[in-house]
């Protein structure tokens, strides 16, 4: 999978990524906090100054607004009619040089180095019951399913299609969701054979299901009719 | 705050849906004709993960889901993102996701025994729609200073689309609960 | 060794198995039986996986209801489907993975995988994506990931009813060599006519305890009664 991630070997991207993160929050504490053009003006050059050292090359810097540009524009149109043009400007800088000091962080930074800063991050968590190294095979486990699930919704779709139902999103998400669901009761039967568990198997609780004994997938997917 | 204990079971599951969610972006989106805006397919993943893991897993679900974009995975539609995903004026509606799953869910939970379509369809309504938007708007508000009725003027052209959303949600769920009740398990 | 002792096993309404007492001491035993005739259910019997609703199964002495998480070190367990064991995107963290859960880290832990890695053939594929691996290099890496936690005994569902008849035959191969007890449940005789004693299930009971040669046929004859 791709992440958006530029590789080059620069202080910024060796940076640790809690820190980077923290910057992004403070850069966006302080523009609001401080909500006038000139200590926009300031952050915007610090971003720049980063974008820089970071070896960012422009275009890719002016990709980041791109996916907000619509409501960038609608946003500022609103001010413009209803209140401050000038105003509706400020807002809009203002978003956009946050919008680009956070993009940094996801252009520098691995996510393997992301996944292992949250690990850390997580460790004051314990405290509420929350099992760091738990999180992170969640996460783990997220990532490395996502392409068998989206290949078997590819073949799902597939499928109904030969039933002219490709364009139904009952017809694929039903068999989708019941795979899925079936797909996590094996995945945690062979986390269970491998060592790996949060409370003993006793009597009832054990009983797993032989795989003939659910409904077929066949079956469910003919409901959707 | 105290998270009720997850199981080996509890924590898959999470993961899996989480990994749903994000195969979902991947089904293109649905151009319906009444509906100025096509129908994209994960704030129904959203929907689905509380009707169908319940609240607190469903939620922990989204907000693993989120967790991954942040981290920089292009899980959103068109490929989108990174953090920079949560610095736009629209974040306040992921934020929401996460609120509007855990809603959904313990409506589900609380009334299991009695859920049909209709009460599944209004579940979702209220988790998956009124309290997203009211996340959504908030935020956009807040970021922008717009006024806030300009902005629910703005956003009503997405309604028609999410009420299709909420009814196509409430329909899996009870399907998939008369043959895979994954909630009434916990129990 | 594994012991069973007078377990029946029900499920919703169904029973699942019957009456069953065995030792199972040999290297090689195979499970054999037409789908529902209960062998899935008693392959998990002998990790704890399942525990019987009456009698007891005992791994080593050891009780599987009481001491499940020790058995399940001993008893290593490989599934059917090789996709559903690899919980990690990247192939040397799945071990790794494996690894932690024992309590085993750094040095030891680096060296450990590459030993895996090599034993498997695995080495090149150390960084791959775990999606991106054929069925058979699947299955390998699911092996491997319950090998590393040396255990003295691995039960195998069907491990190659889902790959094509080249990666049957490369685990096949990888798993005759395995120094560990192994007891098979499969569908493919083809790869358990050299094993020591061939167990036959039919609706939940034993109908068939012997080598090879007569237990299969005892199979055959059933499966062709339609």
């Amino acid at each position: 999978m791709i992440a958006a991630f530029h590789h080059a070997e620069t202080p910024v991207h060796r940076l640790r990524p809690g820190v980077k993160i923290a910057a992004v929050f403070m850069g966006a504490t302080l523009a609001f906090v401080f909500a006038n053009w000139i200590a926009l003006a300031i952050l915007a050059s610090g971003v720049l100054v980063l974008y820089v050292i970071a070896r960012i090359p422009p275009a890719l810097a002016l990709a980041q607004i791109r996916p907000a540009l619509l409501i960038l524009v609608a946003i500022f149109a609103l001010h413009a009619i209803f209140d401050d043009w000038l105003f509706g400007l400020f807002v809009v800088a203002r978003l956009v040089v946050i919008i680009v000091l956070a993009a940094l962080v996801t252009l520098t930074t691995r996510v393997s180095e992301m996944v292992a800063a949250l690990e850390i991050g997580l460790g004051p968590a314990r405290h509420i019951g929350i099992d760091p190294s738990r999180v992170a095979l969640a996460v783990a486990m997220a990532i490395r399913f996502i392409p068998v699930i989206a290949t078997q919704a590819a073949a799902i779709r597939e499928a109904q299609a030969a039933r002219g139902l490709h364009r139904s999103f009952v017809a694929i998400l039903v068999p989708l969701v019941i795979r899925s669901l079936r797909m996590a009761d094996s995945v945690a039967e062979a986390l269970d054979a491998r060592g790996f568990e949060t409370k003993e198997r006793v009597g009832k609780d054990s009983a797993t299901i032989d795989s003939q004994q659910k409904p077929s997938v066949e079956a469910v997917e003919r409901v959707v009719d | 705050m105290n998270l009720p204990a997850l199981s080996t079971k509890d924590i898959v599951y999470i993961a899996l849906f989480a990994a749903v969610i994000a195969a979902m972006a991947l089904i293109p989106p649905i151009p319906v004709p009444v509906i100025p805006v096509p129908i994209t397919a994960q704030t129904l993943g959203v929907m689905l993960a509380g009707s169908i893991l319940g609240g607190w897993r469903g939620m922990l679900a989204v907000l693993l889901f989120l967790a991954l974009v942040a981290l920089g995975l292009p899980l959103l539609p068109g490929g989108r993102g990174g953090m920079a995903v949560f610095a736009g004026p629209t974040a306040g509606f992921l934020f929401g996701w996460p609120l509007g799953a855990l809603v959904v869910g313990l409506l589900m939970e609380r009334f299991w025994g009695k859920v049909d379509i209709v009460l599944a369809f209004i579940f979702n309504v209220i988790g998956g729609i009124a309290v997203i938007y009211a996340i959504g708007i908030g935020w956009l508000v807040l970021m922008v200073g717009a006024d806030p009725l300009s902005v629910v003027t703005g956003s009503a052209a997405f309604i028609p689309g999410d009420l299709i959303k909420a009814g196509i949600a409430a329909f899996v769920a009870v399907t998939v609960k008369r043959s895979y009740p994954i909630i009434a398990r916990r129990a | 060794m594994i012991e069973i002792r007078d377990v029946s096993h029900r499920f919703e309404e169904r029973t699942v198995l019957q009456d069953l007492n065995l030792s199972l001491r040999e290297r090689r035993i195979a499970v054999v039986g037409a789908n529902g005739s209960g062998k899935s259910t008693f392959a998990r019997l002998l990790n704890g996986l399942v525990v019987p609703g009456s009698g007891k199964v005992f791994v080593d002495g050891l009780d599987t209801k009481a001491k499940g998480r020790e058995v399940r070190r001993r008893v290593g367990f490989v599934f059917q489907n090789p996709d559903n064991q690899i919980v990690y995107p990247i192939v040397e963290e799945d071990l790794a993975f494996g690894l932690r859960n024992i309590g085993i880290s750094g040095a030891e832990l680096k060296e450990r995988i590459d030993a895996e890695l090599a034993r498997f053939g695995l080495t090149h594929l150390r960084n791959q994506s775990a999606h991106l691996l054929s069925g058979g290099e699947k299955q390998l890496l699911a092996i491997a990931g319950v090998l590393v936690m040396r255990p003295s005994c691995i039960v195998f569902d069907e491990p190659t009813t889902m790959l094509d008849y080249r990666n049957k035959r490369m685990i096949a191969r990888f798993v005759s060599d395995l120094e560990q007890q192994v007891i098979m449940v499969t569908h493919d005789i083809e790869l358990i006519m050299d094993y020591d004693r061939v167990i036959v299930f039919d609706e939940g009971r034993v109908v068939a305890d012997d080598r090879p040669g007569t237990a299969t046929q005892a199979y055959i004859q059933r499966m062709s009664v339609a």
